[in-house]
């Protein structure tokens, strides 16, 4: 099969592979029909993420077709033929957390457990397509994946919705969502999103569904801000002001917005000295995440608010305003996206037409074109918001 | 536990190791005289000799590492409850699906098992071992029996864990490898940090008895892995020492840096 492979850094290929096969009986192999590239693919393309080898099949938001179940699925649960959609997260449903809902922490679903142990002190869950310190687990960039715990995870799809309509409940739906659920958020609050990505645009969204008066959204890009003005939010360029924080507590009566989300991580941008350092730091590997955007939302967060973290992080990150964390008496909520706990309220949203999730899309390309997609997609190229590929585009499937 | 302080106190005047420090002295001295003879004739049968002595006398510092007493604890929380973790234990068949450097455990008759491990290019240790304290649901403590090739203890525990959360198993081998080659397979056998095999161990066990599976991803495809991956993986097919480094380098650089 097709399948797109991380060579190095900054170098990512289509190569001909086997197909996958079932390895476990809780297993099932997906026929993919839609597979996107995630802004968490970018962290792996520019290689700020540790435990990545060569040859590694990448992706993570993905939806097909089910072809093959292992001998422990049961048929009511799961069959050949159910088109479902694949959540990034893989969940074992009966160790400690996921019977409390805490799905991305799962316990038995990383054989490299030992590997995240060394770093964070426990593991979170495995993941597809993503370093072998979570998982390694092949991904959904490819025109077939392997699915394990497969009884769990797959969310089936109803007949007659569109693959651009569900396919983002594989990922970034539910992380904006999420964002926004840890937001804390009470009915009239003013929200600040950073980072007008496809999170950032699910979690200005989602802000409105829970019931935020004001979403503040702050990106640099132009069509970003576009599309999240489309979804009802107020921006501000970053580029374009000298001080964001200095900005918020104009347009708050110097109240601050009552949470602020960090939709961006550990690769965020910025121009100021602190920026500059730990740009150099990163470089140099000795500081794996660029905390920027964390700084600012600590700093710009209103006295007993909340911060929420859906971006992601990899590592360590210097110079946290602890004490305005502190002195402010702030919260702060984060993690790996509980997919099962969102997935079916979601689409439910979906079906009522409370939203099109398929707004995001900028571009709809074959999975050969890939490797190019990649490097338009981290440069911001072309108008990029969200890559969708369809690996069986080019007609019959190679090797 | 005071299982861990009998399977110590089972260990006492287990040292006799004289003949071996005979030999390694013999060894060490007389390579390293070789080797300096060879070193001070300055010709290619002097080069020859101090190479060969110096090999000998490297042997005999090697020998000198005493056979070393391994013991590793480790512990782990199930979500089932004590009777289902105890009765998947105590059928010692089913050691081998979570301990992996077991190939089988075979029942022999009351209370015995033979127990047959896989070392190094596939040599293989057996055992013969017994079950010396059984408390049901509590307890299951066995050893190998007397004249085995290879000293092993373990014992497993088996507790309610506090706020209806499972069960809290508690998990503990001792073992003193033979001396010689036999020794050394076993001691690769356990690897350099027992305490890590044991907790890989307990894992994989929770997993099984917790999702009916180990996860895994061996097997699975993939695309082209660059040279030194595949030697690596060849080389050293036990992925836990595996990436190690490499994790360990990045948490040195962030402790450098903060």
């Amino acid at each position: 099969m097709k399948a797109v492979c991380w060579m190095g850094v900054e170098k990512i290929s289509v190569e001909n592979v086997p197909d996958p096969q079932i390895l476990n009986p809780r297993d099932a192999i997906v026929r993919i029909t839609s597979t996107c590239i995630c802004g968490s693919d970018l962290h792996l393309y520019d290689g700020f993420m540790p435990t990545m080898e060569q040859g590694d099949i990448l992706g993570h938001e993905f939806m097909g077709e089910v072809v093959e179940v292992g001998s422990g699925i049961n048929p009511d649960k799961l069959k050949v033929g159910d088109r479902v959609v694949v959540p990034f997260t893989i969940a074992c449903g009966s160790c400690f957390f996921c019977q409390r809902q805490l799905w991305s922490c799962c316990d038995n679903s990383n054989p490299n457990a030992w590997m995240a142990e060394q770093l964070m002190g426990y593991s979170p869950s495995g993941l597809f397509g993503y370093t072998h310190m979570l998982g390694g687990y092949a991904g959904g960039q490819a025109q077939f994946a392997r699915v394990p715990f497969a009884d769990v995870g797959p969310l089936k799809i109803p007949d007659g919705m569109r693959d651009d309509q569900v396919v983002f409940l594989s990922d970034i739906f539910p992380t904006g969502y999420f964002g926004a659920e840890n937001a804390d958020i009470k009915p009239g609050d003013t929200v600040a999103i950073w980072g007008c990505g496809p999170v950032g645009q699910f979690a200005i969204r989602s802000a409105f569904m829970l019931g935020a008066e004001r979403v503040i959204a702050i990106d640099r890009f132009p069509y970003r801000l576009q599309l999240a003005k489309d979804g009802g939010a107020e921006t501000i360029n970053y580029e374009e002001v000298d001080d964001v924080v200095q900005v918020l507590k104009d347009m708050t009566g110097n109240i601050g917005p009552d949470s602020c989300i960090d939709a961006v991580g550990m690769e965020a941008e910025g121009h100021s000295i602190p920026f500059m350092v730990d740009r150099a730091k990163q470089v140099l590997k000795l500081q794996v995440d660029r905390p920027n955007v964390l700084r600012q939302c600590i700093q710009a967060c209103r006295k007993g608010g909340t911060v929420s973290v859906p971006g992601v992080y990899g590592g360590f990150i210097d110079k946290v305003p602890m004490g305005a964390f502190m002195n402010k008496a702030l919260t702060m909520k984060t993690g790996q996206t509980h997919m099962m706990r969102f997935m079916q309220p979601l689409l439910e949203r979906i079906q009522h037409g409370d939203i099109d999730p398929s707004f995001v899309i900028s571009h709809r390309v074959s999975i050969d074109q890939a490797p190019k997609m990649y490097e338009i997609f981290r440069d911001k190229q072309d108008h990029c918001t969200k890559v969708v590929l369809d690996p069986w585009a080019n007609g019959a499937r190679a090797a | 536990m005071n299982g861990t302080e009998s399977i110590r106190s089972n260990l006492a005047g287990n040292g006799n190791i004289r003949p071996v420090a005979v030999q390694r002295w013999g060894a060490l001295v007389g390579g390293a005289a070789l080797a300096i003879f060879g070193v001070t004739r300055r010709s290619p049968l002097g080069v020859a000799l101090a190479a060969g002595g110096g090999a000998i006398a490297i042997a005999g510092v090697r020998a000198n590492r005493k056979q070393q007493e391994s013991f590793a604890t480790s512990s782990v929380l199930l979500s089932c409850t004590p009777n289902e973790a105890f009765s998947f234990w105590h059928d010692f068949e089913n050691l081998p699906r979570f301990m992996n450097h077991l190939e089988s455990v075979k029942v022999t008759g009351n209370r015995r098992s033979r127990w047959i491990a896989i070392g190094p290019v596939g040599y293989k240790v057996q055992w013969d071992a017994e079950i010396v304290n059984e408390r049901e649901n509590e307890l299951i403590a066995w050893r190998s029996l007397p004249g085995s090739e290879i000293d092993v203890e373990g014992s497993v525990e088996f507790r309610p864990a506090p706020g209806n959360r499972g069960t809290l198993v508690t998990a503990s081998v001792r073992y003193l490898p033979p001396a010689g080659k036999l020794g050394n397979i076993v001691a690769k056998l356990f690897g350099k940090d027992p305490n890590f095999l044991m907790r890989q161990d307990l894992r994989r066990f929770k997993a099984l008895v917790e999702t009916g599976e180990i996860p895994t991803t061996i097997g699975q495809t993939h695309g082209p892995r660059d040279l030194s991956t595949g030697v690596m993986r060849i080389v050293d097919p036990d992925q836990s020492i595996r990436g190690e480094s490499r994790i360990s380098e990045l948490v040195t650089a962030q402790r450098r840096a903060s």
